[in-house]
């Protein structure tokens, strides 16, 4: 299955909570890998585990059993700090409210994550410039959130995703709040991104947003239930 | 991050919401603004106060007459007849470690001049007490040992008497009558201001001892030679109680008090009063301060409270810039600066105000009020400290926030 080099492996990965006094197993003993370069929608109904599954893969949250490992590094028992540090190294996030900063322009919204890199001015602008100019958006730098389409904030939020050279983008149902229109050229973007060597990895519910990925796990009670390359499933389709 | 970076953002927050950050700085501005104001005006009068009491003069002791009987009644201090011009004269001798004594006489007596009648304080003194008590002459001279020898008709006057009879023309020379004596005038006092106690230490006509008692006051047939205050002045780096304790001693054998009987002196010493008036400014001034501390501490409080209020508000954008990369630290940072940022500009303008408060307060009631640099300085670091005190449990708050939870915080 995977394309390239290994980039995430997993190792009986498990989440649980305790709510009420009951525990949950929001996540039971998932083991996969994917490649670098790959292309993976993660589908499932809500309470499925996905969410939670997404959040270790973030580095937002740490397992209660298992191992995660991120381009070789074990990342399930490191410190918050250590953590911070990794998501500002190797991932890059986008949102389903693409969560730009309020009253700040697309070019200093871009360069946030560089401010926490602790890179200079000067460093911070060329690649913020460069990664707003690959979205398409060099028109609009001065602009707030207020002032762009929903379209053109997700892009903005891309590119965010992309300034500090992430080795994996994590998109959370990037096209939920978009018109199904300004959601095919999101994708379509996604799709560049991956030909050109990115991996993605995206939640989304939506069949025909999955299909856009080239593999697709879906996750029921905490267990993935069928990990498909796209590829089979139109051949199945036919 | 870099701290101007820090500084840049925090202002960028703060601008946002600019209505809000100034509400919030509002305690702060009143109570630096109060600080300042309230220093300014206690420092003025504890000035003012020390400022009187130098004016009095200074390694004095005050030797005055105690309480007087009369028929078993003791009358009120002051009131006796014991202290006489000998004393004065046996202090002036044999006690070692005084540069001069002044013996004095006081009373209140009418000035006329043409139409213009001013009543007045008397005083009759010896040549030594324009030095005993720090007088300047502005024009002619002052009572000299002539004049006493023959009680001469002839009056030093104060600053406002000059004011009050002659307005703008000449005093010297002139002659005014006082108690209807014709007196010529042959000195004028520079103006000294109010007392320590508050009196106009400038309405006043000094005349020679002799002639304020044989002409102007009228002599008292029981003690023709009765004065009311001796004023020693003592030298320079000379224990004040050694010499206290020798007038003392001296004035007992003198007046032939037995062992254990009250004295029917008192001897003052003006250093002990000046040091207790300067404490109780001093008080003053501390009270002032510790009262508009007070609303400093409730500005804080508004800090602390609004800042809780903008965490709680900007959670999503915590969480996002944890996800983006933030450390814990960097968002205690960020807020951290947002609220001491807040108070230093709240500081400024508390200070501009305070200073402001001070100088219309100084003009308005004619307060004496002292701006102290030193005390600006003090109040805009201390309005710092106090952003970093009231602003960490929010920022830390801030800082402990789980991102995914912040995340998905609506």
């Amino acid at each position: 299955m995977a394309m390239g080099a290994l980039l995430i492996e997993t190792i009986g990965l498990s989440k649980d909570y305790v709510m009420g006094g009951e525990t949950v197993h929001a996540l039971r003993d998932v083991s996969l890998s994917v490649g670098k370069g790959e292309f993976v929608a993660i589908m499932g109904p809500s309470g499925s585990g996905k969410s939670t599954f997404m959040n270790l893969l973030g580095c937002l949250d740490s397992p209660t059993r298992g191992q995660l490992f991120i381009g070789g590094e074990e990342v399930s028992r490191l410190s918050s700090n250590r953590l911070a540090a990794v998501r500002n190294r190797k991932l890059g996030f986008v949102f389903q409210q693409f969560n730009l900063l309020a009253r700040t322009s697309a070019l200093d919204n871009v360069q946030v994550p560089l401010i926490y890199a602790g890179m200079s001015t000067a460093e911070r602008k060329d690649k913020a410039l460069k990664r707003l100019d690959e979205v398409g958006l060099s028109g609009r730098l001065d602009h707030h959130p207020s002032q762009l389409s929903g379209g053109q904030q997700q892009r903005v939020a891309i590119a965010r995703a992309l300034v500090n050279d992430p080795e994996i983008i994590l998109a959370d149902e990037p096209t939920g709040a978009l018109d199904s229109k300004t959601g095919e050229e999101i994708m379509a973007l996604f799709q560049t991104l991956n030909a050109s060597g990115m991996t993605i990895i995206l939640v989304t519910h939506e069949q025909n947003i999955a299909d856009y990925a080239k593999r697709t796990l879906t996750f029921h009670d905490g267990e993935v239930i069928s990990d498909t390359a796209s590829s089979d499933r139109i051949k199945a389709a036919q | 991050m870099n701290i101007f970076a820090s500084f840049k953002v925090a202002l960028i927050a703060l601008r946002t919401n600019a209505l809000r950050s100034v509400l919030t700085m509002l305690g702060i501005i009143i109570g630096v603004g109060a600080v300042i104001t309230m220093v300014s005006m206690g420092s003025g009068a504890e000035r003012q106060v020390s400022e009187r009491l130098q004016s009095l003069g200074s390694n004095l002791l005050m030797v005055s007459p105690g309480a007087s009987r009369q028929g078993g009644r003791r009358l009120g201090g002051g009131s006796g007849m014991e202290l006489k011009e000998g004393d004065a004269t046996a202090i002036a001798r044999t006690i070692p470690g005084i540069v001069l004594v002044a013996p004095e006489v006081r009373g209140a007596a009418q000035a006329v001049l043409g139409n213009i009648n001013w009543s007045t304080s008397i005083i009759g003194v010896s040549p030594d007490y324009l030095l005993a008590r720090d007088w300047e002459i502005e024009a002619g001279r002052f009572v000299e040992e002539g004049d006493i020898r023959t009680a001469a008709k002839v009056a030093v006057i104060g600053a406002t008497v000059r004011e009050e009879l002659f307005g703008e023309s000449l005093a010297v020379g002139q002659t005014v009558r006082i108690n209807k004596v014709p007196v010529q005038i042959v000195g004028v006092l520079k103006a000294k201001g109010q007392s320590a106690f508050g009196s106009d230490q400038d309405d006043t006509i000094m005349l020679p001892l002799s002639t304020a008692k044989k002409r102007i006051l009228g002599q008292s047939k029981a003690a023709p030679d009765a004065v009311q205050l001796i004023t020693v002045k003592v030298q320079q780096g000379v224990n004040m109680n050694a010499v206290m304790e020798d007038i003392a001693t001296l004035l007992r054998v003198r007046h032939r008090i037995a062992n254990g009987a009250i004295d029917t002196f008192s001897i003052r010493n003006l250093q002990e009063m000046q040091e207790a008036g300067q404490e109780a400014t001093q008080i003053f001034a501390i009270l002032l301060a510790a009262i508009a501390s007070v609303s400093l501490l409730v500005g804080g409080i508004g800090i602390m409270n609004i800042m809780l209020v903008s965490v709680t508000e900007r959670t999503r954008e915590i969480g996002l810039r944890m996800a983006l990369g933030a450390k814990q630290r960097d968002i205690l940072f960020q807020f951290l600066v947002e609220a001491v940022t807040l108070c230093l500009i709240g500081g400024l303008i508390g200070i501009t105000i305070g200073t402001g408060g001070a100088i219309l307060v100084s003009n308005l009631a004619g307060w004496p009020t002292l701006i102290r640099v030193d005390m600006a300085m003090a109040a805009f670091a201390i309005s710092g400290l106090i952003g970093v005190f009231f602003g960490f449990y929010p920022a830390r708050k801030a800082a402990k926030l789980n991102p995914i939870d912040a995340l998905r915080f609506e």
